[in-house]
C-alpha cells in the first residue's frame, strides 16, 4: 500500500517536473529504441567523421602522389602500401584520404538537397493547406504532375538541363523531394483546418496569421521532419546515381562517394574495392538515416503512444 | 432590447449531388443580458449547427445560412470575415465539447490564454501572463502559477475545461454558448464545471446560451429552455414549467426516458422509440410524428406551428395531458 503510493507519488512528482512538450515527449520515445540508437549513432558517426575528415585524412586527397602514379599502369592500380591504407585511387591520388573526405562532400550534398527540397515543398504544402480552395487545386495538381514523372527520371532531366556543377546534382536531387514534402504537409495542414481546436482558435477571434503558424503548422510538421530524415538517405543515394550516371558534377577530382563509384565503374575488374568502399560506405550511412527515421516516424505515430 | 436576437435562422447544407439537407430550420429566440438559455435536443437536432451558425463558425461553401442574428444592434450574418473574428472572443465566448480536442496539443495553456488577451485586449505579453494566471485561478485551476506553463496532455479532463472556459472569458464576453461542455467528463467533474460555469456567469452578467442533450444540465442551470427537434423548436418554457409539466411530446418523452432515483425498483426505462433518421420532412407534417405516441392524422399532413402556450411556446397539434387541449386546438 505505502509502496503503491510512494510510487504513485513518483509518478505524480514526475509528472509535475513540468513543461514536456508532446516534442520532447515523442524524442524520449525514440530513444529508449534500439534501433533508433543505432541509427543514430552510425549518423552521429558519419557527421562527426564529416567535419573532421580534413585533418583526420593522412594524404592530401587531392594531389597526385609521384610514388602511386609510377606505379600505375592501364592493368594495374596499386593496392594498399605504407603511407597509403588503401593504395591509389585510378589517378594516382591516396585512396583512403579520398574515402574519408568523401563523407564531407555526401553529407553536404545530401543535407542540402533534403533542405532545399522540404523548403521548397512546405511553401508549396503550406500555402495550399493554408489557403485552401482554388490555390490548394492548383498548387496539387502541379504537385500531382511532379509526382507522375519517375523520380531519377526526374532528375536527370534536371541535371541534364543545367551545366554541370555540384549544386546541379542537389538541385535535381532536391525536385524529387519537393512534390513529397507538399503533399505531407498540405494533408496534415487540412487535417488540422477541421480540427477543433483550430475551430476553437477561430471562435476565439485569433488571427488568421496566427492561427496558420502557431496553430496549423506546428501540428502538422512532425511527418516532414520525419521524412527529411528518410529523404536523407534517398537524396545520398540518387545523387550517387547521379554521379554515377555521369550528370551532375563536372569536376572529376572532387571526392564524393558517388561520384568515386562512378568513376570505378571501369575498373572493377583492376581493383574492385574502389567501387566497393564508397558504395559501402554509402549503404550505411543510407541505412543509419533510414533507421533513425523510420524510428522517429513510429514514436510519433499517435496510435503507438503508451 | 435583447443582448442576442434570433429570427428565423435557417442552415441548409448542399453539396453537388446530394439533396439539400435542412439542419436549422426557422428557429427563433432571443437571450437578455444574464440570462442562461437552454438549447436541448438530441444528435442531428441542430442544436449545434445553430451555435456554429451564430458565431459564423460554418463553412462558407456549402452552408447556406439565412435568417438574422442580431447581437446587441449589430447584424452578424452579414458581417465581413475580419469584423467578425474581432467580436469573436471579445463579444461572443464558446466553449466546445471536448476540452482535449479544442485544445492546441504543442502549445502550452499560458499560450494559449495570453494568445487571446493580446488580441483582445490589446495586453503586452507580461500582463497578459498575469492576468491568465489570474484567470486560472478564478477558474479554480490549482497552482496556476506552475500550470500556465504546462502543455494540455499534462492536465485531467477537468482542468482542461476550466482552462478552456477560462480562454472563453479571458476577454469578459457578453455572451458565451456553451456547446455540450460536460459531455466529454466524469459525472462528478460535470457538477463542479456547471457550477462554476453559472457561478461566473451570474458574477460577470455574461448571458449564456447552453446547448446540451442532457435535460439534467438544463435543470441546474437554465432559466429558459428551448427544445429541438429535426432543426425546429418544438417547445419553449421556463425551468420549472418544462419540468412540470412539459407540453410537447418530445419533451415528454425525454424526461420520461431519464432514470429515476425514486422510481421503483425493476421499473422499465421508458425510451423514445426509433431514432432521428426516422423524421419526416417538416414540410409534410410534424417530424417527430413518426415516433410520437400521441400522433394522428393531421401530424401526417399539417406541419404544426410554434404557438404561444401556457407562457411558453409549443409547436404540437396533440400536446401531452390532452385534457385541457380543447381551447388550444380551436385556437390552431
Amino acid at each position: 500500500m505505502s509502496i503503491l503510493s510512494t510510487r504513485k507519488a513518483d509518478k505524480i512528482d514526475a509528472l509535475a517536473e513540468g513543461g514536456t512538450s508532446l516534442a520532447m515527449d515523442a524524442l524520449r520515445r525514440t530513444f529508449r529504441n534500439p534501433v533508433a540508437i543505432i541509427g543514430l549513432v552510425i549518423v552521429a558517426l558519419f557527421v562527426i567523421l564529416a567535419i573532421i575528415a580534413p585533418f583526420i585524412a593522412p594524404k592530401d586527397p587531392y594531389v597526385p602522389y609521384p610514388e602511386l602514379q609510377n606505379q600505375l599502369t592501364p592493368s594495374n592500380i596499386p593496392g594498399p602500401m605504407p603511407g597509403f591504407v588503401l593504395g591509389s585511387d585510378q589517378n594516382g591520388y591516396d585512396f583512403f584520404s579520398r574515402l574519408l573526405v568523401g563523407a564531407q562532400q555526401t553529407l553536404f550534398v545530401g543535407v542540402f538537397a533534403t533542405l532545399i527540397g522540404v523548403a521548397i515543398g512546405m511553401v508549396i504544402g503550406g500555402l495550399a493547406g493554408a489557403f485552401g480552395g482554388w490555390v490548394d487545386t492548383v498548387l496539387m495538381r502541379l504537385t500531382d504532375i511532379m509526382l507522375s514523372i519517375p523520380s531519377l527520371l526526374l532528375a536527370i532531366s534536371i541535371a541534364a538541363l543545367l551545366p554541370g556543377s555540384q549544386w546541379t546534382v542537389i538541385i535535381a536531387v532536391a525536385m524529387i523531394g519537393v512534390p513529397v514534402f507538399a503533399r505531407l504537409l498540405r494533408g496534415a495542414m487540412m487535417a488540422q483546418r477541421s480540427s477543433d481546436h483550430v475551430l476553437a482558435a477561430t471562435a476565439l477571434g485569433v488571427k488568421r496569421r496566427t492561427i496558420v503558424f502557431r496553430h496549423m503548422l506546428p501540428n502538422s510538421i512532425g511527418p516532414v521532419i520525419v521524412q527529411a530524415t528518410l529523404t536523407l538517405a534517398t537524396a545520398i543515394i540518387d545523387a550517387a546515381a547521379l554521379s554515377f550516371l555521369g550528370l551532375g558534377d563536372s569536376d572529376w577530382r572532387r571526392a564524393e562517394w558517388g561520384l568515386m563509384l562512378g568513376k570505378a565503374q571501369e575498373l572493377l575488374s583492376v581493383k574492385p574495392s574502389l567501387a566497393f568502399y564508397p558504395a559501402i560506405a554509402i549503404i550505411i550511412v543510407a541505412l543509419g538515416f533510414t533507421l533513425l527515421g523510420e524510428s522517429m516516424r513510429e514514436s510519433l505515430d499517435p496510435k503507438n503512444r503508451r | 432590447m435583447a443582448l442576442l436576437d434570433v429570427r428565423d435562422l435557417s442552415v441548409v447544407f448542399k453539396r453537388k449531388g446530394t439533396r439539400p439537407f435542412t439542419a436549422v430550420d426557422g428557429v427563433s429566440f432571443s437571450v437578455e443580458p444574464g440570462q442562461t438559455v437552454g438549447l436541448v435536443g438530441e444528435s442531428g437536432s441542430g442544436k449545434s449547427v445553430t451555435s456554429l451558425a451564430i458565431m459564423g463558425l460554418l463553412p462558407k461553401r456549402g452552408a447556406e445560412v439565412t435568417g438574422s442574428v442580431t447581437f446587441s444592434d449589430t447584424e452578424l450574418l452579414t458581417l465581413s470575415d475580419k469584423q467578425l473574428r474581432d467580436r469573436r472572443g471579445r463579444d461572443l465566448g464558446m466553449v466546445f465539447q471536448d476540452p482535449l480536442s479544442s485544445l492546441n496539443p504543442v502549445i502550452t495553456i499560458g499560450l494559449q490564454i495570453t494568445e487571446v488577451l493580446e488580441r483582445h485586449r490589446g495586453m503586452s505579453r507580461k500582463e497578459a501572463r498575469s492576468e491568465a494566471v489570474e484567470l486560472l485561478g478564478r477558474v479554480g485551476l490549482p497552482d496556476p502559477q506552475r500550470r500556465i506553463g504546462e502543455y494540455p496532455h499534462q492536465l485531467s479532463g477537468g482542468m482542461r475545461q476550466r482552462v478552456l472556459i477560462a480562454i472563453a472569458l479571458a476577454c469578459q464576453p457578453k455572451l458565451l454558448i456553451a456547446d455540450e461542455p460536460t459531455t466529454a467528463l466524469d459525472v462528478t467533474i460535470q457538477a463542479q464545471i456547471l457550477s462554476l460555469l453559472s457561478e461566473l456567469v451570474s458574477e460577470t452578467d455574461t448571458a449564456l446560451i447552453m446547448i446540451t442533450h442532457d435535460l439534467g444540465v438544463v435543470a441546474g442551470l437554465c432559466d429558459e429552455v428551448n427544445v429541438m427537434y429535426g432543426g425546429r423548436i418544438v417547445e419553449r418554457a421556463e425551468r420549472h414549467g418544462l419540468f412540470a409539466r412539459s407540453r410537447h411530446p418530445y419533451t415528454h418523452g425525454l424526461l420520461e426516458s431519464i432514470p429515476r432515483l425514486d422510481a421503483p425498483r425493476g421499473e422499465p426505462l421508458r425510451p423514445i422509440k426509433g431514432s432521428v433518421s426516422d423524421n419526416i420532412e417538416w414540410s409534410q407534417g410534424c417530424a417527430f410524428a413518426p415516433r410520437c405516441p400521441n400522433a394522428t392524422d393531421v401530424c401526417w399532413s399539417d406541419p404544426p406551428e410554434l404557438v404561444e402556450d401556457r407562457g411558453g411556446m409549443l409547436r404540437c397539434h396533440n400536446p401531452v395531458a390532452a385534457a385541457e387541449d380543447a381551447v388550444t386546438e380551436g385556437a390552431l
